[in-house]
């Protein structure tokens, strides 16, 4: 039964067997990405991207204050999560050779993927409760925050450690003193990688919707106050999913569309600038060796 | 004995020519003229900066620990009522304010037992073609496309599942089901759609690209001898792969695995949409229920005193499986889990 045509052929099935899973798992993605441009897309106009969620199903309404609650929420969010997440970095990539450093990275690591809907209620507990703010903007800011935090951290570490240790060492030899160091070498050295890991973080935290839930709640007004409600794009889609009314279930397909369009632009960006970065580097570290072996 | 103490002594005190002790001293700039005479290299500024990132890095640890202590003290009106009673308490009921946790903690074990069903041999053969098969110049593009299904926000899995996968669950595969299973308690009732399946099949979904993706890592970190030993007494390439690298790499695949399980323990919004919300336990797949992750989001707006209490103790109780599963995930994956991708759905 062990032949060599048995085997070949167990050989065949299973390679078609792993090309079908990956066609499988691609065939939800084509048809998400298809479903939201054809169900949203008719739903663009102008007077829909300005419009507010006024939530009646009458005609003429839109997701204007939708999009600027979720620019608003990541916005606050990246200034409160990019400089702690990126020193958290620098901590545990240049002095985390201890015990706090492995403790940290270690939480980082869980909390990356941590449920986002426990996130949220940390942000409630802390924010909405504790600080008796209510539900507000700040406060889905601070969740989204929170989010935001280990995944900037962890890139951020990562870069510092593809800085070439050669980099470091020229630097503290020529007397710079250590903390300079670190920002004018090793983070400006590292910024491809702090750059990318910070837009993937904002791509992520853009699409979050339990937090929000728990803490920035919704609103159908145009609000920019950081301590009232605010609408935001995926409570959007999810207080209309379910609609009987076709301009609200339009609404959330729009919203959608807004959503996917931000966060994929954002991936797709981040991933070919990436492409062409370590294309250019290799072009350029090859262009020094021909140079430097025609020298001698 | 005295005299081996009294060596002992020496040996502390007298150490010709061995090492010094180092002191504060030495680590002294010196030189005649210098501004630095007599400071230690590490001064002013160098302590204010690994101070300050020290204290910003410790933030996320001491948010976490605030949050247990904050859970605990929201939820201690419904730990003080129900005592343990709580994860087993079936009614869940506003009105009578009982509240129990058992149709949430089951429904979260149903949705995620299907998820891991479908989505773990689905991902491990996506590492195996991506790691093993597939032609050099496709595996970076594949790869991204794999891990944009990570990218979808969570919510918009949701909103699909409600005008996509609902109506092929109600035509064609619960009654698929149905015809065949059909005489076990599993698939009793009549296809809604709106249930623990579909929630199910989604979650699987959702969880495919961390499985996969980590599993590649772990299928990549494979030493290139395993392959070629195997390949090398004749073994073809599917008896490559299951004996050299599939066994070489089962640690990292399994806490992939644990990993995909933690997220489908905490995703809420997807399956919020497509559970159909019903607080009961129930056996048919075919039924709606309710996971813990989507109890809270349903409830959170209206829920007050001793209800809020206990929807706390559920998050609390949520909070404390994640982590265990994420504790065990990271402990089987190592360091590999850093290379997650980034980008994840509303988790």
């Amino acid at each position: 039964m062990n032949t060599y045509e048995y085997r070949k052929l167990k050989n065949t099935l299973a390679s078609g067997l792993a090309l079908a899973c990956v066609i499988l798992a691609l065939i939800p993605l084509v048809y998400i990405l298809a479903g939201v441009v054809v169900k949203g897309a008719p739903a663009l106009s102008w007077e829909f991207l300005t419009g507010r969620t006024a939530g009646t199903g009458e005609p003429g309404e839109g997701i204007g204050n939708a999009i600027v609650g979720t620019l608003l929420l990541v916005f606050y969010a990246s200034m409160i999560g990019l400089p702690v997440g990126i020193l958290t970095g620098v901590y545990v990539s240049e002095y985390g050779n201890n015990k706090l450093g492995t403790t940290v990275r270690f939480f980082n690591d869980v909390l990356a993927n941590f449920p986002s809907i426990v996130v949220g209620l940390l942000a409630y507990a802390l924010v909405v409760a504790y600080l008796n703010v209510g539900f507000s903007l700040i406060a889905g800011a601070v969740a989204l925050s929170v989010i935001m935090i280990p995944i900037v951290a962890n890139t951020t570490e990562e870069a510092l450690r593809m800085v070439p240790n050669s980099l470091r060492e020229g630097a503290l030899a020529l007397g710079v003193a250590r903390w300079r160091t670190v920002l004018k070498v090793m983070l400006v050295n590292g910024r491809a990688g702090i750059v990318t890991g910070s837009l993937l973080a904002i791509a992520r935290i853009a699409g979050e919707t339990a937090p929000l839930l728990l803490t920035a709640f919704y609103s159908s007004y145009w609000s920019f106050s950081p301590t009232e409600p605010v609408a935001s794009l995926p409570l959007t889609i999810f207080r209309n999913y379910n609609s009987p009314s076709e301009v609200l279930l339009q609404q959330a397909w729009g919203a959608a569309l807004v959503l996917i369009l931000i966060v994929l632009t954002l991936n797709i960006g981040v991933r070919l600038s990436m492409r062409q970065k370590t294309k250019k580097s290799k072009a350029v570290r090859t262009r020094w060796k021909t140079r430097l072996s025609r020298r001698d | 004995m005295e005299a081996i103490r009294h060596i002992l002594r020496l040996r502390k005190t007298y150490r010709p020519g061995g090492p010094r002790q180092i002191r504060q001293k030495d680590i002294m700039a010196s030189g005649k003229g210098s501004k630095l005479r007599g400071k230690p290299l590490k001064f002013g500024g160098d302590l204010v900066f690994e101070y300050t990132v020290m204290a910003v890095s410790t933030l996320t640890l001491v948010l976490v620990w605030l949050l247990v202590a904050r859970m605990v003290f929201d939820a201690r009106l419904s730990i003080e009522r129900f005592g343990f009673g709580f994860l087993i308490g079936g009614e869940w009921n506003p009105n009578r304010d009982v509240y129990g946790a058992l149709p949430f903690i089951f429904g979260t074990l149903v949705t995620t037992g299907i998820a891991v069903l479908i989505g773990v041999p689905l991902s491990i053969g996506i590492a195996t073609y991506l790691s093993e098969l597939a032609p050099p110049w496709s595996k970076g593009p594949l790869s991204f496309v794999v891990e944009l299904l990570a990218a979808v926000p969570s919510v918009i899995y949701g909103l699909w599942a409600m005008y996509a996968l609902r109506p092929v669950m109600v035509d064609t595969v619960e009654p698929f089901f149905q015809s065949i299973l059909g005489w076990t308690p599993l698939f009793q009732g009549d296809p809604v759609g709106l249930d623990k399946f579909t929630a199910g099949i989604i979650l699987a979904i959702m969880i495919i690209p961390t499985i996969a993706s980590v599993s590649k890592e772990a299928m990549m970190a494979v030493p290139d001898s395993q392959r070629e030993a195997a390949l090398s007494i004749g073994a073809t390439r599917y008896e490559t792969t299951r004996i050299a690298v599939l066994t070489y790499s089962r640690s990292g695949i399994f806490g992939a695995c644990i990993l995909g399980l933690g997220r489908a323990v905490g995703e809420t919004m997807a399956v919020t949409m497509t559970i159909g919300n019903a607080n009961s336990v129930s056996w048919s797949l075919l039924d709606p229920g309710q996971t813990m992750a989507s109890l809270i989001a349903n409830n959170w707006g209206e829920a007050q005193g001793l209800q809020l209490s206990a929807l706390i103790e559920i998050a609390l109780v949520l909070f404390i499986i994640a982590l265990l599963v994420n504790v065990l995930a990271r402990i089987m994956v190592g360091r590999l889990m850093s290379r997650v991708p980034a980008t994840g759905g509303g988790l």
